[in-house]
Protein backbone atom coordinates (compact mmCIF):
# COMPACT_ATOMS: atom_id res chain seq x y z
CA UNK A 1 0.00 0.00 0.00
CA UNK A 2 2.68 2.64 0.77
CA UNK A 3 5.71 1.57 -1.18
CA UNK A 4 8.08 4.02 0.32
CA UNK A 5 11.88 3.34 0.48
CA UNK A 6 14.67 6.03 1.17
CA UNK A 7 15.45 7.50 -2.23
CA UNK A 8 11.55 8.25 -2.86
CA UNK A 9 11.34 9.69 0.74
CA UNK A 10 14.26 12.28 0.08
CA UNK A 11 13.10 12.62 -3.37
CA UNK A 12 9.98 14.44 -1.98
CA UNK A 13 11.32 16.01 1.06
CA UNK A 14 13.75 17.99 -1.57
CA UNK A 15 11.26 18.75 -4.08
CA UNK A 16 8.38 19.96 -1.55
CA UNK A 17 11.24 21.52 0.64
CA UNK A 18 11.98 23.71 -3.36
CA UNK A 19 7.71 24.41 -3.07
CA UNK A 20 7.87 25.56 0.40
CA UNK A 21 10.74 27.61 0.02
CA UNK A 22 8.28 29.26 -3.54
CA UNK A 23 6.00 30.34 0.41
CA UNK A 24 8.81 31.79 2.48
CA UNK A 25 6.82 34.63 2.99
CA UNK A 26 3.80 33.23 3.61
CA UNK A 27 5.56 30.88 5.52
CA UNK A 28 7.07 33.48 7.89
CA UNK A 29 3.81 34.86 8.63
CA UNK A 30 2.49 31.59 9.60
CA UNK A 31 5.21 31.51 11.80
CA UNK A 32 4.58 34.98 13.34
CA UNK A 33 0.88 34.17 13.88
CA UNK A 34 2.05 31.06 16.11
CA UNK A 35 3.08 33.68 19.04
CA UNK A 36 -0.69 32.80 20.89
CA UNK A 37 1.92 31.54 23.89
CA UNK A 38 3.51 34.47 24.49
CA UNK A 39 -0.06 36.28 24.83
CA UNK A 40 -0.82 33.45 27.53
CA UNK A 41 2.56 33.70 29.05
CA UNK A 42 1.57 37.68 29.53
CA UNK A 43 -1.15 36.89 31.06
CA UNK A 44 -0.04 33.97 33.70
CA UNK A 45 2.81 36.71 34.71
CA UNK A 46 1.06 39.97 35.19
CA UNK A 47 -1.59 38.27 36.98
CA UNK A 48 0.66 36.11 38.89
CA UNK A 49 -1.48 33.34 38.09
CA UNK A 50 2.03 30.63 37.92
CA UNK A 51 2.14 30.65 42.09
CA UNK A 52 -1.22 28.87 42.76
CA UNK A 53 0.95 26.19 40.19
CA UNK A 54 4.37 26.65 42.31
CA UNK A 55 5.93 27.37 38.84
CA UNK A 56 8.26 30.57 38.82
CA UNK A 57 8.29 33.26 36.36
CA UNK A 58 11.41 32.31 34.47
CA UNK A 59 10.03 28.42 34.42
CA UNK A 60 6.89 29.37 33.32
CA UNK A 61 8.46 31.45 30.44
CA UNK A 62 10.42 28.86 29.06
CA UNK A 63 7.41 26.61 29.09
CA UNK A 64 5.30 28.80 26.73
CA UNK A 65 8.60 29.44 24.89
CA UNK A 66 9.08 25.45 24.53
CA UNK A 67 5.03 25.64 23.81
CA UNK A 68 5.67 28.08 20.98
CA UNK A 69 8.57 25.70 19.48
CA UNK A 70 6.45 22.22 19.40
CA UNK A 71 3.61 24.25 18.05
CA UNK A 72 5.71 25.08 14.75
CA UNK A 73 6.95 21.67 14.44
CA UNK A 74 3.32 20.19 14.98
CA UNK A 75 1.18 22.40 13.15
CA UNK A 76 -0.79 20.00 10.82
CA UNK A 77 -3.34 20.99 7.76
CA UNK A 78 -3.55 17.97 5.49
CA UNK A 79 -7.42 17.79 6.28
CA UNK A 80 -7.84 21.31 4.32
CA UNK A 81 -5.66 20.48 1.22
CA UNK A 82 -6.96 16.59 1.21
CA UNK A 83 -10.51 17.65 1.51
CA UNK A 84 -9.76 20.68 -1.81
CA UNK A 85 -7.69 18.28 -3.65
CA UNK A 86 -10.64 15.70 -3.18
CA UNK A 87 -13.22 17.83 -4.01
CA UNK A 88 -11.72 19.34 -7.15
CA UNK A 89 -10.19 15.53 -8.34
CA UNK A 90 -6.60 16.65 -7.69
CA UNK A 91 -5.75 13.36 -6.11
CA UNK A 92 -6.71 11.39 -9.10
CA UNK A 93 -3.16 11.42 -10.95
CA UNK A 94 -2.03 10.98 -7.55
CA UNK A 95 -4.53 7.64 -6.50
CA UNK A 96 -3.03 5.65 -9.64
CA UNK A 97 0.59 6.17 -8.89
CA UNK A 98 2.74 3.75 -5.96
CA UNK A 99 2.89 5.52 -3.99
CA UNK A 100 0.04 6.43 -1.26
CA UNK A 101 -0.91 10.34 -1.83
CA UNK A 102 -0.42 10.72 2.24
CA UNK A 103 3.07 10.48 1.40
CA UNK A 104 3.27 13.84 -0.51
CA UNK A 105 1.31 15.68 2.18
CA UNK A 106 3.16 14.46 5.15
CA UNK A 107 6.37 15.40 3.12
CA UNK A 108 4.90 18.97 2.36
CA UNK A 109 4.51 19.37 6.21
CA UNK A 110 7.94 17.96 7.28
CA UNK A 111 9.20 20.90 4.25
CA UNK A 112 7.31 23.35 5.58
CA UNK A 113 8.64 22.75 9.20
CA UNK A 114 11.95 22.59 7.82
CA UNK A 115 11.11 26.66 6.44
CA UNK A 116 9.96 27.17 9.71
CA UNK A 117 12.84 26.91 11.77
CA UNK A 118 15.26 29.89 10.92
CA UNK A 119 11.79 32.24 11.56
CA UNK A 120 11.05 30.08 14.87
CA UNK A 121 15.16 30.76 16.04
CA UNK A 122 14.18 34.43 15.31
CA UNK A 123 11.47 34.84 17.12
CA UNK A 124 13.25 33.03 20.06
CA UNK A 125 15.70 35.40 20.35
CA UNK A 126 14.04 38.56 19.89
CA UNK A 127 11.48 36.60 23.12
CA UNK A 128 15.23 36.19 25.02
CA UNK A 129 16.30 39.57 24.13
CA UNK A 130 12.92 40.82 25.86
CA UNK A 131 13.32 38.38 28.43
CA UNK A 132 17.13 37.73 29.23
CA UNK A 133 16.29 35.66 32.48
CA UNK A 134 14.43 32.60 30.57
CA UNK A 135 17.49 32.43 28.44
CA UNK A 136 18.57 28.31 28.91
CA UNK A 137 20.21 25.52 26.84
CA UNK A 138 18.53 22.04 28.01
CA UNK A 139 20.46 19.25 28.19
CA UNK A 140 21.61 16.87 24.74
CA UNK A 141 19.17 14.17 26.20
CA UNK A 142 15.82 15.87 27.06
CA UNK A 143 16.43 18.28 23.78
CA UNK A 144 16.44 14.81 21.80
CA UNK A 145 13.66 13.59 23.73
CA UNK A 146 11.97 16.56 23.73
CA UNK A 147 12.30 15.88 19.26
CA UNK A 148 11.03 12.94 19.91
CA UNK A 149 7.92 13.61 21.49
CA UNK A 150 7.28 16.98 19.26
CA UNK A 151 7.72 14.66 16.36
CA UNK A 152 5.23 11.96 18.19
CA UNK A 153 2.61 14.95 18.68
CA UNK A 154 3.08 15.86 14.71
CA UNK A 155 2.12 12.35 14.11
CA UNK A 156 -0.33 11.93 16.36
CA UNK A 157 -1.97 15.32 15.10
CA UNK A 158 -1.20 13.81 10.98
CA UNK A 159 -3.14 11.02 11.74
CA UNK A 160 -5.67 12.52 13.29
CA UNK A 161 -6.59 14.80 10.75
CA UNK A 162 -5.67 12.25 7.95
CA UNK A 163 -8.29 10.03 9.52
CA UNK A 164 -10.91 13.03 9.23
CA UNK A 165 -9.54 14.19 5.82
CA UNK A 166 -10.55 10.49 4.37
CA UNK A 167 -14.44 11.45 5.29
CA UNK A 168 -14.29 13.36 2.40
CA UNK A 169 -14.60 10.48 0.16
CA UNK A 170 -18.47 10.42 2.24
CA UNK A 171 -19.02 13.57 2.70
CA UNK A 172 -17.91 17.24 1.21
CA UNK A 173 -17.12 19.74 3.75
CA UNK A 174 -15.42 16.57 6.23
CA UNK A 175 -13.07 20.05 7.60
CA UNK A 176 -15.62 21.20 9.76
CA UNK A 177 -15.29 17.61 11.73
CA UNK A 178 -12.06 19.30 11.84
CA UNK A 179 -13.17 22.31 14.11
CA UNK A 180 -14.86 20.27 16.36
CA UNK A 181 -11.12 19.08 17.12
CA UNK A 182 -10.29 22.47 17.58
CA UNK A 183 -11.42 23.60 20.60
CA UNK A 184 -10.57 20.48 22.74
CA UNK A 185 -7.08 20.90 21.16
CA UNK A 186 -7.01 24.66 22.03
CA UNK A 187 -7.64 23.73 25.68
CA UNK A 188 -6.81 20.43 26.42
CA UNK A 189 -3.09 20.45 24.59
CA UNK A 190 -1.49 23.09 26.98
CA UNK A 191 -1.18 25.90 24.66
CA UNK A 192 -3.27 28.40 26.90
CA UNK A 193 -2.00 26.64 30.08
CA UNK A 194 -0.08 24.31 31.30
CA UNK A 195 -2.06 20.84 31.88
CA UNK A 196 -0.81 20.89 35.50
CA UNK A 197 -2.67 24.01 36.46
CA UNK A 198 -5.93 22.29 35.59
CA UNK A 199 -8.27 21.29 38.25
CA UNK A 200 -7.86 17.86 39.57
CA UNK A 201 -10.82 16.35 38.65
CA UNK A 202 -9.97 17.34 34.70
CA UNK A 203 -6.14 16.61 34.78
CA UNK A 204 -7.69 12.81 36.23
CA UNK A 205 -8.96 11.97 32.79
CA UNK A 206 -7.28 14.72 30.62
CA UNK A 207 -4.33 12.06 30.47
CA UNK A 208 -6.25 9.37 28.83
CA UNK A 209 -6.80 11.96 25.74
CA UNK A 210 -4.34 12.60 23.26
CA UNK A 211 -4.45 16.13 23.59
CA UNK A 212 -1.61 16.90 26.55
CA UNK A 213 0.52 14.81 24.72
CA UNK A 214 0.35 17.31 21.67
CA UNK A 215 1.83 20.54 23.55
CA UNK A 216 2.46 20.05 27.26
CA UNK A 217 3.77 17.00 27.41
CA UNK A 218 7.07 17.71 24.71
CA UNK A 219 6.55 21.82 25.96
CA UNK A 220 7.72 20.48 29.30
CA UNK A 221 10.76 18.23 28.45
CA UNK A 222 12.18 21.09 26.37
CA UNK A 223 11.86 23.38 29.24
CA UNK A 224 12.84 20.89 32.06
CA UNK A 225 9.78 21.07 33.87
CA UNK A 226 8.80 17.76 35.85
CA UNK A 227 6.83 15.42 34.07
CA UNK A 228 6.59 11.90 33.57
CA UNK A 229 8.47 11.12 30.45
CA UNK A 230 7.66 7.21 30.50
CA UNK A 231 4.24 7.40 30.72
CA UNK A 232 4.24 10.25 28.44
CA UNK A 233 5.83 8.54 25.85
CA UNK A 234 4.07 5.09 26.06
CA UNK A 235 0.77 7.64 25.55
CA UNK A 236 2.23 8.72 22.52
CA UNK A 237 2.77 5.62 21.16
CA UNK A 238 -0.41 3.97 22.39
CA UNK A 239 -2.42 6.68 20.37
CA UNK A 240 -0.08 6.13 17.37
CA UNK A 241 -0.64 2.68 17.38
CA UNK A 242 -4.48 3.20 17.57
CA UNK A 243 -5.07 6.13 15.34
CA UNK A 244 -2.48 4.00 12.72
CA UNK A 245 -4.53 0.90 11.79
CA UNK A 246 -7.99 3.35 11.90
CA UNK A 247 -6.58 5.42 8.98
CA UNK A 248 -5.35 2.40 6.51
CA UNK A 249 -9.09 1.08 7.20
CA UNK A 250 -10.71 4.39 6.63
CA UNK A 251 -8.36 4.97 3.66
CA UNK A 252 -8.99 1.14 2.10
CA UNK A 253 -13.23 2.30 2.22
CA UNK A 254 -12.82 5.43 1.36
CA UNK A 255 -10.94 5.11 -1.69
CA UNK A 256 -13.36 2.41 -2.59
CA UNK A 257 -16.11 5.04 -2.63
CA UNK A 258 -14.11 7.67 -4.51
CA UNK A 259 -16.30 9.21 -7.69
CA UNK A 260 -13.20 11.57 -8.95
CA UNK A 261 -15.39 14.63 -9.21
CA UNK A 262 -14.08 17.35 -10.84
CA UNK A 263 -12.21 14.87 -13.35
CA UNK B 1 -9.44 -13.36 -21.05
CA UNK B 2 -7.79 -14.20 -24.62
CA UNK B 3 -5.25 -12.38 -25.98
CA UNK B 4 -6.60 -9.15 -25.29
CA UNK B 5 -5.00 -6.61 -22.62
CA UNK B 6 -7.82 -5.19 -21.89
CA UNK B 7 -11.40 -7.15 -21.32
CA UNK B 8 -14.24 -5.83 -20.16
CA UNK B 9 -17.45 -8.01 -19.46
CA UNK B 10 -20.78 -6.91 -18.06
CA UNK B 11 -19.53 -3.82 -16.82
CA UNK B 12 -21.27 -1.40 -14.85
CA UNK B 13 -21.32 1.71 -12.65
CA UNK B 14 -23.97 3.69 -10.24
CA UNK B 15 -23.56 6.62 -8.65
CA UNK B 16 -25.70 7.76 -5.48
CA UNK B 17 -26.91 11.41 -6.36
CA UNK B 18 -29.02 13.31 -4.28
CA UNK B 19 -31.05 15.77 -5.86
CA UNK B 20 -32.49 19.36 -4.78
CA UNK B 21 -35.58 21.32 -5.33
CA UNK B 22 -35.17 24.73 -6.10
CA UNK B 23 -36.24 27.43 -3.15
CA UNK B 24 -36.47 27.60 0.88
CA UNK B 25 -39.22 24.68 1.09
CA UNK B 26 -37.05 22.19 -1.40
CA UNK B 27 -33.79 23.19 0.63
CA UNK B 28 -35.47 22.54 3.86
CA UNK B 29 -36.65 19.63 2.54
CA UNK B 30 -32.90 18.39 1.88
CA UNK B 31 -31.56 18.94 4.80
CA UNK B 32 -34.01 17.10 6.79
CA UNK B 33 -34.44 14.35 4.08
CA UNK B 34 -32.06 14.19 1.87
CA UNK B 35 -33.00 11.65 -1.13
CA UNK B 36 -30.65 9.91 -3.47
CA UNK B 37 -31.13 8.22 -6.28
CA UNK B 38 -29.14 5.79 -8.18
CA UNK B 39 -28.02 6.46 -11.40
CA UNK B 40 -26.73 3.27 -13.86
CA UNK B 41 -23.67 5.57 -15.74
CA UNK B 42 -22.38 2.69 -17.38
CA UNK B 43 -24.87 -0.24 -18.55
CA UNK B 44 -23.33 -4.01 -18.83
CA UNK B 45 -20.45 -3.37 -21.35
CA UNK B 46 -18.35 -5.50 -23.20
CA UNK B 47 -15.46 -4.83 -25.28
CA UNK B 48 -11.85 -6.06 -25.72
CA UNK B 49 -8.76 -4.20 -26.84
CA UNK B 50 -5.45 -5.51 -28.24
CA UNK B 51 -2.02 -4.49 -27.07
CA UNK B 52 -0.59 -1.75 -29.71
CA UNK B 53 -4.04 -0.87 -30.66
CA UNK B 54 -5.30 2.60 -30.22
CA UNK B 55 -9.22 3.16 -29.67
CA UNK B 56 -11.39 6.09 -29.24
CA UNK B 57 -14.26 6.68 -27.31
CA UNK B 58 -16.97 8.67 -28.66
CA UNK B 59 -20.17 9.95 -26.93
CA UNK B 60 -21.51 13.19 -25.96
CA UNK B 61 -21.01 14.92 -22.34
CA UNK B 62 -22.19 12.71 -20.05
CA UNK B 63 -22.16 9.66 -22.03
CA UNK B 64 -19.82 7.97 -19.98
CA UNK B 65 -16.64 7.58 -21.90
CA UNK B 66 -14.71 9.15 -18.86
CA UNK B 67 -16.26 6.80 -16.55
CA UNK B 68 -14.93 3.89 -18.46
CA UNK B 69 -11.50 5.13 -18.48
CA UNK B 70 -11.54 5.94 -14.99
CA UNK B 71 -12.83 2.25 -14.09
CA UNK B 72 -10.01 1.04 -16.40
CA UNK B 73 -7.35 3.09 -15.09
CA UNK B 74 -8.49 2.16 -11.13
CA UNK B 75 -9.35 5.64 -9.96
CA UNK B 76 -12.89 4.28 -9.45
CA UNK B 77 -14.84 0.87 -8.32
CA UNK B 78 -17.05 -0.72 -10.64
CA UNK B 79 -20.32 -1.58 -9.71
CA UNK B 80 -20.55 -4.69 -11.46
CA UNK B 81 -18.97 -6.64 -14.03
CA UNK B 82 -15.16 -8.71 -14.79
CA UNK B 83 -12.62 -6.71 -15.88
CA UNK B 84 -8.60 -7.07 -16.88
CA UNK B 85 -6.37 -4.51 -17.98
CA UNK B 86 -2.76 -5.81 -18.35
CA UNK B 87 -3.76 -8.67 -16.30
CA UNK B 88 -4.88 -7.09 -13.32
CA UNK B 89 -8.09 -6.28 -11.57
CA UNK B 90 -7.31 -1.79 -11.95
CA UNK B 91 -9.32 -1.45 -8.87
CA UNK B 92 -6.59 -3.32 -6.47
CA UNK B 93 -4.14 -0.58 -7.70
CA UNK B 94 -1.09 -2.88 -6.88
CA UNK B 95 2.30 -1.42 -7.63
CA UNK B 96 3.15 -3.65 -10.94
CA UNK B 97 -0.15 -2.56 -12.42
CA UNK B 98 -0.12 1.55 -11.59
CA UNK B 99 3.75 1.31 -13.04
CA UNK B 100 2.14 -0.51 -16.42
CA UNK B 101 -0.50 2.65 -16.73
CA UNK B 102 -0.80 6.47 -16.76
CA UNK B 103 -4.32 8.52 -17.34
CA UNK B 104 -3.87 12.00 -18.81
CA UNK B 105 -6.58 13.93 -18.39
CA UNK B 106 -6.40 17.42 -19.86
CA UNK B 107 -7.96 19.68 -17.64
CA UNK B 108 -6.16 18.09 -14.70
CA UNK B 109 -2.84 18.22 -14.12
CA UNK B 110 -0.32 16.87 -11.34
CA UNK B 111 2.97 19.23 -12.01
CA UNK B 112 3.89 21.01 -8.93
CA UNK B 113 2.60 24.49 -9.77
CA UNK B 114 5.21 26.64 -8.62
CA UNK B 115 8.38 24.73 -9.72
CA UNK B 116 9.61 23.71 -12.94
CA UNK B 117 8.54 20.55 -14.54
CA UNK B 118 11.99 19.03 -14.41
CA UNK B 119 11.26 18.97 -10.32
CA UNK B 120 8.06 16.78 -10.96
CA UNK B 121 9.49 14.86 -13.59
CA UNK B 122 12.56 13.83 -11.15
CA UNK B 123 9.66 13.22 -8.33
CA UNK B 124 7.53 10.79 -10.54
CA UNK B 125 10.76 8.75 -11.52
CA UNK B 126 11.72 8.56 -7.81
CA UNK B 127 8.13 7.28 -7.49
CA UNK B 128 8.07 4.71 -10.09
CA UNK B 129 11.61 3.55 -9.31
CA UNK B 130 13.41 4.71 -12.50
CA UNK B 131 17.12 5.59 -11.00
CA UNK B 132 18.63 8.66 -11.79
CA UNK B 133 20.74 8.21 -14.69
CA UNK B 134 17.53 6.44 -16.40
CA UNK B 135 15.30 9.07 -16.07
CA UNK B 136 17.82 11.61 -16.68
CA UNK B 137 17.81 9.73 -20.48
CA UNK B 138 14.33 9.42 -20.58
CA UNK B 139 13.57 13.38 -19.62
CA UNK B 140 16.23 13.63 -22.59
CA UNK B 141 14.24 12.06 -25.15
CA UNK B 142 10.75 12.90 -24.50
CA UNK B 143 11.45 16.25 -24.03
CA UNK B 144 13.16 16.37 -27.23
CA UNK B 145 10.03 14.35 -29.00
CA UNK B 146 7.93 16.66 -27.59
CA UNK B 147 10.18 20.07 -28.10
CA UNK B 148 10.26 20.94 -24.21
CA UNK B 149 13.65 21.29 -23.88
CA UNK B 150 13.94 24.89 -23.31
CA UNK B 151 10.77 24.74 -20.66
CA UNK B 152 12.14 22.17 -18.94
CA UNK B 153 13.35 24.90 -16.00
CA UNK B 154 10.59 27.45 -16.13
CA UNK B 155 8.20 27.14 -13.29
CA UNK B 156 4.95 25.46 -14.41
CA UNK B 157 2.68 28.90 -13.65
CA UNK B 158 4.57 30.52 -16.59
CA UNK B 159 4.24 27.91 -19.34
CA UNK B 160 1.70 28.44 -22.23
CA UNK B 161 -1.28 25.93 -21.84
CA UNK B 162 0.30 23.82 -25.01
CA UNK B 163 3.36 23.54 -23.05
CA UNK B 164 2.16 22.79 -20.08
CA UNK B 165 0.50 19.45 -21.75
CA UNK B 166 3.18 18.78 -23.01
CA UNK B 167 5.36 18.66 -19.61
CA UNK B 168 2.12 16.73 -18.25
CA UNK B 169 2.42 13.95 -20.80
CA UNK B 170 5.85 13.82 -19.98
CA UNK B 171 5.53 13.31 -16.61
CA UNK B 172 2.87 10.80 -17.04
CA UNK B 173 5.25 9.09 -19.52
CA UNK B 174 8.19 9.11 -17.65
CA UNK B 175 7.83 5.79 -16.33
CA UNK B 176 7.21 4.15 -19.89
CA UNK B 177 3.78 2.81 -18.87
CA UNK B 178 2.48 0.27 -21.62
CA UNK B 179 -1.44 1.58 -21.36
CA UNK B 180 -2.18 5.03 -21.73
CA UNK B 181 -5.88 6.31 -20.94
CA UNK B 182 -6.02 9.87 -22.44
CA UNK B 183 -9.40 12.19 -21.32
CA UNK B 184 -9.28 14.94 -23.60
CA UNK B 185 -5.81 15.17 -23.88
CA UNK B 186 -6.19 18.36 -26.22
CA UNK B 187 -8.84 19.82 -24.90
CA UNK B 188 -7.75 23.91 -24.86
CA UNK B 189 -4.51 23.51 -27.20
CA UNK B 190 -4.43 25.50 -30.43
CA UNK B 191 -4.57 23.64 -33.95
CA UNK B 192 -0.42 23.57 -33.71
CA UNK B 193 -0.69 22.52 -30.51
CA UNK B 194 -3.17 20.05 -31.24
CA UNK B 195 -1.36 18.57 -34.26
CA UNK B 196 2.00 17.81 -32.36
CA UNK B 197 0.95 16.50 -29.57
CA UNK B 198 -1.26 13.68 -32.53
CA UNK B 199 2.08 13.37 -34.09
CA UNK B 200 3.74 12.68 -30.62
CA UNK B 201 1.18 9.85 -29.95
CA UNK B 202 1.70 8.31 -33.29
CA UNK B 203 5.35 7.74 -32.97
CA UNK B 204 4.99 6.77 -28.94
CA UNK B 205 2.65 4.32 -29.89
CA UNK B 206 5.01 2.99 -33.02
CA UNK B 207 7.54 2.90 -30.79
CA UNK B 208 6.86 1.61 -27.67
CA UNK B 209 4.14 -0.54 -29.08
CA UNK B 210 1.91 0.92 -26.38
CA UNK B 211 -1.96 0.56 -26.08
CA UNK B 212 -3.90 4.11 -26.19
CA UNK B 213 -7.28 4.48 -25.28
CA UNK B 214 -8.41 7.92 -26.06
CA UNK B 215 -11.50 10.20 -25.36
CA UNK B 216 -11.94 13.92 -27.15
CA UNK B 217 -14.42 15.95 -28.36
CA UNK B 218 -11.54 17.11 -31.42
CA UNK B 219 -12.73 14.70 -34.50
CA UNK B 220 -9.64 15.04 -36.00
CA UNK B 221 -7.73 13.40 -32.68
CA UNK B 222 -9.76 10.08 -33.48
CA UNK B 223 -9.90 10.17 -37.13
CA UNK B 224 -6.12 10.75 -36.95
CA UNK B 225 -4.96 8.42 -34.11
CA UNK B 226 -7.97 5.69 -34.21
CA UNK B 227 -8.77 2.77 -36.49
CA UNK B 228 -11.28 1.41 -34.08
CA UNK B 229 -13.93 3.74 -31.99
CA UNK B 230 -16.15 2.75 -29.37
CA UNK B 231 -19.54 4.84 -29.37
CA UNK B 232 -21.27 5.12 -26.11
CA UNK B 233 -24.43 6.36 -26.05
CA UNK B 234 -26.04 6.74 -21.81
CA UNK B 235 -24.06 4.23 -20.74
CA UNK B 236 -24.65 1.88 -23.77
CA UNK B 237 -21.58 0.41 -26.10
CA UNK B 238 -23.54 1.27 -29.55
CA UNK B 239 -20.71 0.45 -31.52
CA UNK B 240 -17.43 -1.36 -31.59
CA UNK B 241 -15.74 -1.48 -34.94
CA UNK B 242 -13.31 0.38 -37.40
CA UNK B 243 -13.98 4.43 -38.01
CA UNK B 244 -14.02 3.78 -41.48
CA UNK B 245 -16.86 0.89 -41.30
CA UNK B 246 -19.07 3.41 -39.06
CA UNK B 247 -18.72 6.52 -40.99
CA UNK B 248 -19.66 3.99 -44.30
CA UNK B 249 -22.49 3.21 -42.18
CA UNK B 250 -24.00 5.98 -40.99
CA UNK B 251 -23.31 8.30 -44.03
CA UNK B 252 -24.29 6.73 -47.06
CA UNK B 253 -23.82 10.43 -48.30
CA UNK B 254 -22.20 12.75 -50.53
CA UNK B 255 -21.65 16.37 -50.73
CA UNK B 256 -21.40 18.07 -54.21
CA UNK B 257 -20.43 21.59 -54.43
CA UNK B 258 -21.95 23.28 -57.81
CA UNK B 259 -20.80 26.44 -59.17
CA UNK B 260 -23.49 27.62 -61.75
CA UNK B 261 -22.34 29.80 -64.87
CA UNK B 262 -25.29 32.29 -64.18
CA UNK B 263 -27.10 33.17 -60.88
CA UNK B 264 -30.37 32.32 -63.03
CA UNK B 265 -28.97 28.38 -63.00
CA UNK B 266 -27.90 29.09 -59.35
CA UNK B 267 -31.40 29.97 -58.66
CA UNK B 268 -33.29 27.51 -60.47
CA UNK B 269 -31.14 24.59 -58.94
CA UNK B 270 -31.70 25.63 -55.81
CA UNK B 271 -35.39 25.84 -56.27
CA UNK B 272 -35.62 21.92 -57.97
CA UNK B 273 -36.11 20.28 -54.87
CA UNK B 274 -32.44 19.20 -53.95
CA UNK B 275 -31.30 19.16 -50.73
CA UNK B 276 -29.47 22.32 -50.01
CA UNK B 277 -26.95 22.11 -47.28
CA UNK B 278 -25.29 25.96 -48.24
CA UNK B 279 -25.82 28.59 -50.62
CA UNK B 280 -23.35 31.19 -51.84
CA UNK B 281 -24.28 33.19 -54.96
CA UNK B 282 -23.43 30.96 -57.67
CA UNK B 283 -21.91 28.08 -55.46
CA UNK B 284 -24.29 25.90 -53.95
CA UNK B 285 -23.34 22.72 -51.65
CA UNK B 286 -26.41 20.26 -51.94
CA UNK B 287 -26.17 16.60 -50.54
CA UNK B 288 -27.30 13.03 -52.12
CA UNK B 289 -27.18 9.76 -50.97
CA UNK B 290 -24.06 7.88 -52.81
CA UNK B 291 -26.20 5.85 -54.83
CA UNK B 292 -27.66 8.41 -56.39
CA UNK B 293 -24.78 10.42 -57.72
CA UNK B 294 -24.90 9.25 -61.42
CA UNK B 295 -28.46 10.29 -62.25
CA UNK B 296 -28.11 13.30 -60.23
CA UNK B 297 -25.21 14.81 -61.99
CA UNK B 298 -27.03 13.56 -65.22
CA UNK B 299 -30.20 15.38 -64.65
CA UNK B 300 -28.17 18.56 -63.08
CA UNK B 301 -25.86 19.30 -66.04
CA UNK B 302 -28.96 18.20 -68.23
CA UNK B 303 -30.67 20.82 -66.99
CA UNK B 304 -28.20 23.54 -65.82
CA UNK B 305 -24.94 25.66 -67.16
CA UNK B 306 -22.70 23.99 -64.56
CA UNK B 307 -18.76 26.02 -64.59
CA UNK B 308 -17.51 23.18 -62.08
CA UNK B 309 -18.30 20.93 -59.86
CA UNK B 310 -16.80 18.81 -56.75
CA UNK B 311 -17.41 15.93 -55.25
CA UNK B 312 -17.22 15.66 -51.26
CA UNK B 313 -17.11 13.30 -48.11
CA UNK B 314 -19.00 15.39 -45.53
CA UNK B 315 -16.72 16.39 -42.94
CA UNK B 316 -16.60 13.80 -39.90
CA UNK B 317 -17.15 16.30 -37.18
CA UNK B 318 -20.58 16.34 -38.80
CA UNK B 319 -20.83 13.30 -39.04
CA UNK B 320 -20.20 11.78 -35.84
CA UNK B 321 -22.01 15.27 -34.41
CA UNK B 322 -24.87 13.28 -35.94
CA UNK B 323 -24.38 10.02 -34.57
CA UNK B 324 -24.39 11.77 -31.01
CA UNK B 325 -27.68 14.05 -31.33
CA UNK B 326 -29.52 10.92 -33.39
CA UNK B 327 -28.22 7.80 -31.35
CA UNK B 328 -28.54 6.28 -34.99
CA UNK B 329 -25.77 3.87 -34.77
Amino acid sequence: MFNLNKNKLITLLKVQYSNMLEYRVEIALWAISGIIPFFMLNIWTNNNLNESINLSNVMLSRYFLSAFFVRQFSVVWVVFTFEEDALLGKISPYLIQPLNPFFRYFAQHIAEQITRFPFAIIIALIFFLINPESIWIPNLSLFLLACFSTFFSFLIQFLIQSIIACFCFWTEKASSIERLLFIPTLFLSGLLAPVISFPEYVKSWIYLTPFPYLIDFPANILSGNNTNIISGFFMQIFWISVLFPIFIRTWSLGTKKYTAMGS
Amino acid sequence: MGENIIQVENLSKSFDISSKEPGLKGTLQHFFKRETKSIEVIKNINFGIKKGEIVGFLGANGAGKTTILKILCGLIHPTQGRLSVAGNLPYKRRSNFLKNITLIMGQKQQLIWDLPPIESFYLNAAIYDIEKFEAKKRIKKLSEMLEIEKELYIPVRKLSLGQRMKSELLAALIHKPNILFLDEPTLGLDINAQRNLRKFLKIYNKETGATICLTSHYMKDITSLCKRVLCIHEGCLTYDGRLEKLLKKISPIKDILIICKTDKDAKELSNSGFNIKNQNQKEITITIKKDSIKSTLNNILNKFEIEDLYINEPPVDEIIGDILVKEKV
